[in-house]
């Protein structure tokens, strides 16, 4: 592109007529980049606006487009959210923090701490459908080899305990949860990483010159002073958790449900799910339902992404 | 969550009284468990329906209906993973073997017609009639018609670009039986989703398209699509409820059904579901576009549901298919 | 803070352990614990790599396919027709045109923002600009999709009456506008850190804004910006909802935009949405689709890793 736009401008000559034209064509690339999302939020909004009341919110789907809500999708797509930041952000602050500042001296060592860090370079680039198939062997089937989900070898407590657990997980909540964990543990590692990167080696330095061992050191020194920017990249990793469609429509495909999950192994859906159910189909009635359902996604992943600012900026004076 | 034994107990005494009191009397709204569905996507607008109906009585009880195909729902259901499967094909051999080598008894539930519906773009004003040897023009494999043109020369030389259900569903097996039949197969070259919706939607946008899926899936987008009239041997017959309800809209309309399985059926739950399924699937189904099926049938399949006559009717004892209209098969 | 699993539920006793053997067993712990999340990425490539390679394997060893057939073959039609034929290559193609389209609408637009960013645009530009790509970068692809079925599909038809209902134009464009704030950030990111010197350098022989831009600046980032590219095709090639929902069905060796063609996640979106009952080849194929993506991703991501390692050394 740098080379047209070269071509572009030689002809005509005179430089500082090339340095205005590039202007224009700058300010062409980036209202051409608002006009997208301006037009991208405008249809969304001006299909979305007539469905957008309280039984959008508070209602089960339903067959008849005027009656169809997201409630149980909205609370499915909380419950393996939840899912997965109680596993994804202990083991990604972890991993980071391991990476971060337990670098070996040890030449072998050295190595393989090279490798799990390219390693997660590599995991943050595997599309999330891959995952999809990794949760759906690992977690819903356990590899086939404890049988069928609705024959379970193990079980703890009954399903009427929140915490009722059988193996293999089957298309339950947790199994959704823990997928989605995978999709974004690179991100949050990666950007932990980045976080404790950012805390000044003096401050290391001062906590081991007082005595402390590397543990307090992380925990006392390290960790509080990243703890803005883990805080940002955790909660844009959980936004992305929260639109991702593909791996959960691997593991669960288009239900009707039109209930809330009681347990950990309970039949859910999730609020992209029930939008790319709506969007496919073919009645234009449904498409103003899925563009509604659309903004109330947008709503969600706008306040977190606002919540992401409000940190940085009140942790950055 | 209300303790299972009691209401199981209640349960069976309400359910009972429905057999002769109508659906009004499982309106008691106290059973609660789950009833897992999967299956079908041409039987899935019934279930639906019927879910949302049963939800708002036995609010409760908590129903998931699925989309799998036919084959998927089997795959699930015949390992005992669901407790119901939408099925727009009676069960095949492999997948009573499956089932029967897992221990899984199910009941045959018939629940609608469907008429099949082979349609075409609104802006396509040539095709009017199709006979079967048309249609096998178009969509058997080897020399298959690329345009219009090549079907019948009266036709405009527009390419053919085909819609067509996954081959999972049902609703392919049956018209490959009815189109291609024995040894023949149908054109790889087609544009095929499970989800009839996108049928749907590449049909209405093309002028050339062709495409065919279950009739309520037509009566519910007639301002997008146009459906082509069958002729069988005499004359042309449009699909409506009439033509596929008394079979005149030949060969093109099948019953559609559930599989309950009979282990399943003995928990309150999942048996005042399928009871209510039972009661309300002649005018849901019509509500959802299919066409309801004649009383006697539908009695009868309460008749066997209450006695759990298990097993197919559609497979002979050495396991091979039985042909014929439901009525004359479905005993 | 009680959100570090590695560590006691109790309150850390903030520096001042009770013996030195306690807090030894505690340190170990906890090594224990960091040492086990690095074990569980390593853990979860592993998984990856056996799960595909197995099922891959097994869809390999059936007797209509060969791994020959499957990386050469010009046909796919895993569920229909009397034979049935294993050739990835229309899935890749379909694939690589998405990518292409995506590629050509967000590569120059993205660099030409970063650049206008990054050189040219006031404080107060960017900081209207900056929140927009945040948005933009936020949003979840089945929107993307829902936008491409709704919006984009009808205006292309609407300009010519050759796209299909479904087409690769569209989804292209979706992918496109959805790389886009990965290429702006990204490139943006590798422009900034050109260190000013090289700037004022140039300034200072008298050049002017274009010409410091673009002959100096833009150089000078070249392998941070190739790494943006790279991982903006990773993402474009493993997208999943928007080719789903927008680009078709119909799996075809084409370089027509305005047809419809299958991707390689749309086909495995199809055949765990239930189109393949038994666990015959159509079923063990989507394995090797995976697996062939699964490759492509990651050999893009490496190349990608590579060369952004190698620009950070250099201005390090």
């Amino acid at each position: 592109m740098n080379d047209t736009a070269i071509k572009h401008a030689q002809p005509r000559g005179g430089r500082f007529f090339r340095d205005n034209l590039f202007v224009l064509i700058c300010l062409f690339a980036a209202g051409v980049c608002i006009a997208t999302l301006g037009v991208l939020l405008a249809s969304i909004l001006i299909q979305g606006v007539e469905h957008l009341d309280g039984r959008l919110l508070s209602n089960p789907p339903s067959r008849k487009p005027d009656k169809a809500g997201i409630y149980p999708a909205m609370i499915g797509t909380i419950y393996i959210c939840s899912v997965c930041a109680f596993t994804a952000i202990p083991l990604g602050i972890g991993t980071a923090v391991l990476l971060e500042e337990f670098k070996p001296g040890n030449r072998t060592l050295a190595r393989l701490h090279g490798f799990v860090q390219l390693n997660i370079t590599n995991l943050a680039g595997v599309p999330s459908v891959v995952y999809g198939i990794l949760g759906l062997t690992a977690f819903v089937e356990m590899f086939k080899l404890l049988g069928n989900a609705g024959d379970p070898i193990w079980t703890l407590g009954t399903t009427d305990n929140w915490y009722y657990v059988q193996l293999p997980f089957g298309r339950g909540v947790l199994a959704g949860g823990l997928t989605l964990m995978l999709v974004v543990l690179p991100i949050i590692i990666i950007s932990s990483q980045e976080a404790l990167r950012a805390v000044p080696n003096s401050l290391r330095h001062g906590a081991l010159a007082l005595g402390a061992t590397r543990c307090q050191m992380v925990w006392n020194t390290t960790l509080p002073a990243a703890i803005p920017g883990i805080m940002t990249g955790t909660i844009l990793a959980m936004s992305r958790a929260i639109g991702e469609a593909a791996p959960i429509l691997i593991i669960a495909g288009i239900v009707y449900i039109t209930f809330t999950p009681d347990h950990l192994m309970d039949d859910f859906t999730a609020m992209p799910l029930q939008i790319y159910d709506w969007a496919g189909r073919p009645q234009e009635a449904f498409h103003r339902v899925a563009a509604s359902g659309i903004l109330v996604l947008m709503a969600i992943l706008l306040t977190f992404n606002a919540a992401a600012v409000i940190i940085r900026q009140k942790f950055q004076r | 969550m209300l303790n299972r034994k009691p209401g199981a107990l209640a349960a069976l005494t309400v359910t009972t009284l429905s057999l002769f009191g109508g659906i009004s009397a499982v309106q008691a709204g106290d059973l609660s468990g789950a009833v897992k569905i999967d299956g079908s996507s041409t039987v899935y607008p019934i279930t639906e329906a019927v879910a949302e109906e049963f939800g708002s009585e036995q609010r409760d009880v908590r129903v998931t209906v699925g989309i799998s195909g036919t084959g998927g729902g089997f795959k699930r259901f015949t390992v005992g993973e669901t407790d119901i499967s939408d099925a727009s094909r009676p069960i095949k051999k492999s997948e009573l073997d499956k089932a029967t080598e897992n221990g899984v008894e199910f009941i045959e539930i018939p629940v609608a017609y469907d008429g099949l519906s082979i349609v075409v773009n609104h802006d396509n004003d040539f095709v009017k009639t199709l006979t079967v040897a048309d249609l096998k023009k178009i969509f058997v494999e080897g020399n298959a018609a690329k345009t219009w043109k090549q079907v019948n020369p009266a036709w405009p030389d527009i390419a053919i670009k085909i819609y067509a259900p996954g081959t999972d569903s049902g609703t392919f097996d049956y018209f490959k039986e009815v189109v291609a039949g024995e040894g023949e197969s149908i054109r790889s070259d087609m544009s095929v989703s499970e989800d009839d919706n996108v049928l749907v939607r590449g049909v209405a946008g093309d002028k050339g398209a062709i495409g065919f899926f279950g009739c309520a899936y037509y009566f519910e987008n007639t301002d997008s699509l146009r459906a082509v009239a069958i002729d069988g041997g005499k004359g042309g017959v449009l699909p409506d409820k009439g033509t596929i309800e008394s079979g005149e809209y030949a060969p093109f309309s099948r019953p559609l059904f559930i599989y309950v399985n009979a282990k399943a059926a003995d928990r309150p739950e999942v048996n005042a579901f399928v009871q209510f399924y039972l009661e309300n699937s002649p005018a849901l189904a019509e509500e959802v576009g299919y066409v309801r099926l004649p009383s006697e049938i539908t009695e009868l399949a309460k008749a066997n549901y209450q006695s759990r006559k298990t097993g197919t009717q559609f497979l002979n004892e050495k396991g091979e298919k039985v042909h014929g209209p439901l009525a004359k098969v479905y005993k | 803070m009680s959100t570090i699993s590695t560590t006691p539920p109790s309150a850390w006793p903030a520096g001042r352990p009770r013996s030195k053997a306690a807090r030894r067993v505690r340190e170990t712990f906890i090594m224990a614990g960091l040492i086990g999340c690095g074990a569980f990425s390593i853990a979860t490539t592993l998984t990856i790599i056996v799960i595909l390679g197995v099922e891959a394997f097994h869809f390999f060893r059936l007797d209509e396919v060969s791994f020959w057939d499957f990386i050469t073959g010009t046909k796919w039609s895993p569920l229909l027709g009397a034979e049935k034929h294993f050739g990835v290559l229309p899935l890749v193609s379909g694939t690589l045109l998405v990518t292409a389209v995506a590629m050509v609408f967000a590569l120059p637009l993205g660099l030409i923002t970063a650049i206008w960013l990054s050189e040219y645009a006031k404080p107060k530009v960017r900081a209207v600009i900056k929140p927009v790509l945040e948005v933009l970068a936020g949003i979840p692809t089945v929107v993307f999709g829902f936008f491409a079925l709704t919006v984009i599909t009808p205006g292309l038809r609407w300009l010519h009456e050759g796209f299909n209902v479904y087409n690769a134009a569209s989804a292209g464009l979706a992918v496109g506008v959805m790389c886009l704030p990965i290429v702006t950030s990204l490139s943006e990111d590798a422009l900034r850190a050109v260190p000013r010197s090289l700037r004022e350098g140039a300034y200072g022989l008298g050049a002017t804004r274009f010409e410091v831009s673009i002959k100096v600046v833009t150089p000078a980032a070249l392998s941070g910006i190739i790494a943006a590219f790279l991982l903006a095709i990773a993402r474009a090639v493993g997208e999943t909802m928007i080719v789903s929902l927008a680009a078709g069905n119909a799996p075809s060796m084409t370089v027509d935009p305005r047809s419809q063609v299958q991707t390689m996640t749309g086909y495995m979106v199809q055949i765990f949405l239930g189109d393949a009952s038994n666990f015959g080849p159509e079923y063990y194929s989507s394995y090797a689709v995976a697996a062939t993506l699964f490759v492509m991703t990651l050999l893009l991501t490496v190349i990608g890793h590579q060369i952004r390692v190698r620009y950070r050394q250099v201005y390090e």
